[in-house]
């Protein structure tokens, strides 16, 4: 099968990101970029776990005065709400279902977008109530970096898909572009997983002290 | 358009060259760079040790010898010793795993052009107010502390050529899984290609640290953090961490290929298969493993305490154990073999006693309770310039006499090689031998003087003069590779006669699609097998077909163009009000670079079969 | 066939430790230990030594017989073996046993070294039975506060010898290495936290050293990094005793005897006594105190660690002191003196002495 072929819903292979070399390669090489990314977070992680509650004096809010559970509840519902409609947008570029894998695409955007304006609300909140800013102490360097690092991965998980969609609106589904649809999930649940480890490590270990 | 027009004329073959995604010239420009940087490094290396070369030397001054030592250090490992033995994976992993290319041309480009621009910006630090001079182990408090921009551009700079090493280490990784020629299994797979595997696992995990390192000393120097200021609760300890989960790591991806290489050259040249295939392969990976869980051995003397520092001992002394089953391997491959004493086999010869000095050092070193007296001196300095130049150096050296023909179509001077070899030999163990015993006599390493009288005088002395043979070595190189380039004397696609990998199956140089028709393999080293039955070449897996190939493409030029522009801007940031701007529009350009990457339909194009068959008289047979 | 072995490892042992024990001068080298700690590092270090020789020869003899033995002779194709389970058994096993015995050791040693438990038991008055010296590196120079005794000196370490020092490490600007050679390996001076370690100075190999070892910075803290020395004066325990007394009884700055020194003693309260005090107490906080304590200085061994103890040296070092210290805190802190001054107050400094 070769990159420019046409299909039909019925000549739509099974696994159509992995049939071209192309696409296996692809398939791979991001599976192995995910691996690092997450030994990236990993030090991320320590980083933040060796710094928390880490400020210069006692005016300094800690994590137990910081998070408001419900706030970041939403947010991670947002997210794996959204990592659950690109399951199904993957689902439909399966069944060569372009129109309904774009429908659910945009759903996870929307949903990835409204997470990441939480987020900028949530920051600002934290700079405006308890002046817990990225300069003010060890510990907010951290909080920002870790949580900033993930959200700059949101906004660039955001920028990617919504290219790939506008791209390929008046193409319809390829071997192509499957891979690449197929890839931009991948790494959209991955920004998921990484979120459910700051939901507990940062938030919920934050809130028992 | 593509290579397959070959046009001449030197701005065609620069632009040729700028947009190339063909991994047979990615190669040979990572060749060029890294000669380059290797050259330079060696310049540093030349001033350190004429400084020293007698007590209160005021040949450079303190501060200029602590930027010398820093960026010695920081090219040698960044920028010579890695980009040179990607130049060789590129241009012989997937020929001997029977490729047509890697698996990303376009990335394997990206990477190149990153790891380029990484290294002139850091170099660049020269001309623009001073080179960073806080170590290549830039230890948080000494370089939040150091004034001027010098560390700035070292976090910049690595952090772009990083992130091209991390690509390159991906890209090699999925060629090697997915694109092995038919019948190449794993265990049928040459060492070379072996060690560049377990190389780009170790790069895949290992630059990350070293990546959220460089974040955290750009956003406390730049940006006004606070990780490593323990006034307002950093902790510098974060930062040796970090950098030595990397770094220790980073030792093996240097010398894991290097291992590789010569491996090659033992087997070719002693006309054996290597002893203990499986043990080696399996040694390497072990090697790699174990590479991850010593990273603390670099810092017993930090306070870890004793639990830390004797974990971390024993860890480390177990990494002797697969070094050691490789060293008797390749003696064991040699005994009983026919071996011909060329240069690259003197370079493989030469390496087994130099790099086993270097390992018995390494485990003591291990000890850590004794290392308390090693730390941080002469002794450790002599310790990794073993295993560096012993190993990696002399493995580089011994490549390229081994791959020029491969990779150019013509041979190196024998008689300079073998002049630059016994040279390079005699020169490296004059410089390093002796500083073991400085190190033990109390002289701590990175001084930029030291006092009469204290019993250093003489070594040094010796040191120096040693250093001298080496840079004489590298100067013959250097003259080998131009006569050798003009005289240009074609060698058919066998020239050292013994080769045993498909690599030597196809023409010097190999066509830009390297294979006509994938070769069919039948076990451990192929062509070898078929020579032994009397056959010429590989039997093809495949009839003569069209064959696909990617695109050139200047955009990988860009996006790395996009990030050296915004590192200026990231830098020159609180000085200067144009510094957010041209952060701006350096980040502009990449992300619109990526985009017409990623809008741009780019399929490619095919070779077709008729003009295969033309070309058979330049000789393209597989 | 065990017991041979055993007798060849420690011949080797005895002759390596007499090759070695030649080397560099006693005052700093590693390889004549000057204490119990160096000692046992030196032990283990010749234990190491003895081992990887021992692999050294193994490999260098079958490398010898390859290069020799296995030259091209004709072109006849040598027969292709795959490998040897007995032969790889061998050397993996051999290895692990080697390092076993290497392990053992470095292990107990680390945990010995590390062991400082006499700093944490206090008696009644609050302080420890143990001498406790806290080490404060600088930007190229050390303070050496003993808290028990409440002095502080600087740039001179004095310790008793035959007795355990314990040490209490830490950096006041950036991260330093506190490193005595003879004495015992080293221990970093981080500037996050506080490192504990100790050291024992014996007393003959002191008197062959000349009463005087050198210690330095071996971590890279600067453009004169090189030249952050200091010197370690090894005494008995009675004249230690004596030093500590002499040391607590300058309660006040003591007033000069001569009418240069006088002069000398007057500019040095105008421009230098912000920095440098020169009485013993350790009441100012760390922060005030910004240069060595100089209360002895007539009777250290160095000027700024590295030049010559004369009055000669000393004007040199006032009158330009980025000359012999590139990067130093003390350039440009006080008005240049004139030549008269430099004479007044390098005769009060080499006066300063409390043992009379």
């Amino acid at each position: 099968m070769h990159v420019e072929d046409k299909f039909t819903a019925e000549t739509w292979p099974a696994a159509p990101e992995k049939q071209t070399l192309e696409g296996k390669n692809k398939f791979l090489g991001f599976w192995l970029f995910l691996g690092g990314e997450t030994v990236l977070f990993a030090s991320l992680f320590a980083t933040y776990l060796a710094l928390k509650d880490k400020v210069p004096n006692a005016e300094h809010a800690l994590a137990k005065d910081l998070f408001e559970l419900p706030l970041v509840f939403v947010a991670t519902m947002l997210l794996l709400t959204s990592s659950l409609t690109s399951v199904y947008a993957m689902y439909h570029m399966k069944n060569f279902n372009f129109k309904k894998m774009q429908l659910w695409l945009g759903l996870t955007v929307l949903l990835g977008l409204a997470f990441l304006l939480l987020e900028i609300y949530e920051f600002n909140h934290y700079v405006h109530e308890f002046h817990h800013t990225f300069t003010s102490s060890a510990f907010g360097s951290a909080f920002y970096t870790l949580v900033g690092f993930h959200g700059g991965h949101v906004a660039f998980g955001l920028l990617w898909i919504v290219t790939l969609m506008v791209r390929n609106a008046k193409r319809g589904l390829d071997l192509y572009n499957a891979p690449k649809f197929y890839v931009a999930s991948l790494y959209w649940h991955f920004i998921d997983v990484v979120w459910v480890f700051i939901f507990t490590v940062v938030y919920l270990m934050g809130m028992v002290g | 358009m593509s290579t397959y027009a070959q046009k001449k004329g030197f701005g065609a073959t620069l632009w040729d060259y700028l947009t190339t995604v063909d991994h047979k010239k990615i190669a040979i420009l990572y060749l060029i760079a890294g000669g380059l940087f290797f050259v330079l490094g060696g310049l540093e290396a030349m001033f350190i040790r004429i400084q020293l070369a007698v007590p209160n030397n005021d040949f450079v001054s303190a501060g200029l010898y602590n930027e010398i030592l820093t960026m010695h250090g920081t090219t040698m490992i960044f920028l010579a010793a890695m980009p040179l033995l990607f130049g060789f994976m590129n241009a012989i992993m997937p020929l001997q795993i029977g490729a047509r290319d890697v698996a990303f041309p376009f990335v394997n480009a990206l990477g190149f052009w990153l790891f380029f621009f990484g290294g002139i910006f850091l170099n660049l630090s020269w001309f623009l107010g001073g080179a960073p001079d806080a170590g290549w182990t830039s230890y948080a408090s000494l370089s939040m502390a150091s004034e001027g921009h010098g560390i700035d551009f070292y976090a910049l700079g690595l952090q772009i050529s990083g992130a091209g090493t991390l690509m390159g280490g991906i890209n090699f990784l999925v060629t090697i899984i997915n694109m092995r020629a038919p019948g190449m299994t794993y265990m049928r797979m040459p060492l070379f290609t072996w060690s560049t595997f377990v190389a780009s696992a170790l790069i895949l995990f290992a630059f990350p640290p070293l990546t959220v390192g460089l974040f955290l000393l750009i956003f406390d120097r730049m940006f006004g953090s606070n990780f490593f200021d323990v006034a307002n609760g950093g902790n510098t300890v974060i930062w040796e961490h970090l950098f030595w989960i990397f770094g220790h790591p980073e030792v093996y991806i240097l010398v894991l290929p290097a291992f590789g290489i010569f491996s090659e050259i033992f087997a070719t040249f002693s006309r054996k298969r290597l002893f203990g295939y499986s043990s080696m392969v399996f040694a390497t990976v072990l090697i790699g493993f174990l590479g991850f869980m010593v990273w603390a051995h670099h810092m017993f003397t930090t306070g870890l305490g004793p639990i830390a520092n004797a974990i971390f001992a024993v860890a480390t002394m177990a990494i002797a154990v697969p070094t050691g089953i490789k060293i008797f391997n390749w003696l064991f491959t040699m005994w009983g073999g026919s071996i011909k004493f060329t240069t690259p086999m003197l370079y493989a010869v030469a390496f087994i006693p130099s790099f086993v000095g270097g390992g018995v050092t390494g485990v003591m070193l291990a000890s850590a309770a004794a290392d308390y007296q090693y730390h941080d001196s002469y002794f450790v300095v002599a310790h990794f310039h073993y295993v560096i130049v012993g190993g990696v150096v002399f493995g580089l050296l011994a490549a390229t006499h081994f791959y020029w023909p491969k990779m150019f179509g013509t041979m190196l001077n024998e008689a300079l090689g073998k002049i630059t070899f016994w040279l390079f030999l005699i020169g490296f163990h004059l410089t390093f031998f002796i500083q073991h015993f400085l190190g033990l006599m109390g002289m701590p390493r990175r001084i930029f003087t030291f006092l009469p009288n204290q019993g250093l005088d003489a070594g040094n002395l010796i040191s120096t003069i040693g250093a001298f043979f080496m840079a004489i070595a590298t100067l013959i190189l250097l003259i080998n590779i131009v006569i050798t380039s003009v005289k240009n004397e074609k060698v058919g696609n066998d020239p050292w006669e013994d080769g045993r990998t498909l690599e030597w199956a196809i023409p010097s140089p190999p066509p830009f699609y390297n294979f006509k028709q994938l070769p069919l393999v039948r076990g451990l080293d192929p062509l070898w097998i078929e020579k032994m039955e009397g056959k010429k070449g590989m039997t093809p897996a495949e009839p003569i077909g069209d064959i696909h190939m990617p695109n050139n493409s200047f955009n990988p030029f860009m996006i790395s163009l996009g990030l050296f522009v915004a590192a200026f801007g990231a830098l020159y940031r609180e000085d200067y009000n144009w510094g957010v701007l041209v952060l701006i529009a350096g980040m502009g350009i990449t992300l619109l670079s990526m985009f017409v990457r990623s809008v741009k339909d780019d399929h490619g194009f095919h070779i077709h079969k008729e003009d295969l068959l033309n070309d058979d008289d330049k000789g393209g047979k597989a | 066939m065990k017991r041979l072995a055993k007798w060849r490892m420690i011949s080797m042992i005895a002759i390596i430790t007499l090759l070695l024990s030649g080397c560099g001068e006693p005052f700093l080298s590693t390889l004549q230990p000057a204490g119990e700690v160096a000692k046992e590092q030196f032990d283990l270090m010749m234990l190491s030594v003895a081992i990887m020789v021992g692999v050294i020869i193994v490999v260098t003899l079958i490398f010898a017989i390859v290069v020799v033995k296995f030259r091209r002779k004709d072109d006849s194709i040598p027969k292709q073996v795959e490998g040897s389970h007995k032969l790889e058994i061998i050397w993996t096993v051999i290895p692990i046993i080697l390092l076993l015995i290497l392990a053992v050791p470095t292990v107990a040693s680390t945990f010995k070294f590390a062991d400082v438990s006499e700093m944490d038991k206090k008696n009644e008055d609050g302080k420890t039975d143990a001498l406790v010296i806290n080490v404060r590196a600088n930007l190229y120079w050390w303070e050496f506060e003993y808290p028990n005794e409440e002095i502080i000196t600087s740039q001179d370490l004095v310790v008793p010898t035959g007795q355990k020092v314990y040490f209490n490490l830490k950096a006041s600007d950036v991260k330093h290495s506190f490193w005595i050679p003879a004495v015992g390996g080293k221990m970093d001076t981080n500037t996050d936290n506080v490192n504990r370690f100790y050291l024992q100075f014996d007393e003959q190999k002191a008197n062959e050293a000349g009463d005087l070892f050198y210690g330095k910075c071996a971590e890279l803290c600067g453009p004169s990094h090189a030249l952050m020395d200091f010197k370690v004066k090894a005494i008995s325990p009675d004249e230690f005793d004596q030093w500590v007394a002499d040391m607590q009884s300058v309660k006040e700055p003591e007033t000069a005897e001569t009418p240069l020194a006088q002069q000398g003693q007057e500019v040095f309260n105008n421009s230098c006594i912000g920095c440098h005090a020169v009485t013993p107490a350790t009441g100012a906080p760390e922060a005030a105190r910004l240069g060595p304590n100089l209360t002895n200085f007539g009777e250290r061994s160095r000027i700024a660690g590295v030049l010559d103890h004369t009055e000669e040296e000393l004007k040199n070092w006032i009158s330009d002191p980025e000359a012999y210290k590139p990067g130093n805190k003390m350039t440009n802190a006080y008005n240049t003196l004139t030549p008269e001054e430099l004479d007044a107050v390098a005769e009060y400094l080499m006066n300063l002495k409390v043992q009379d």
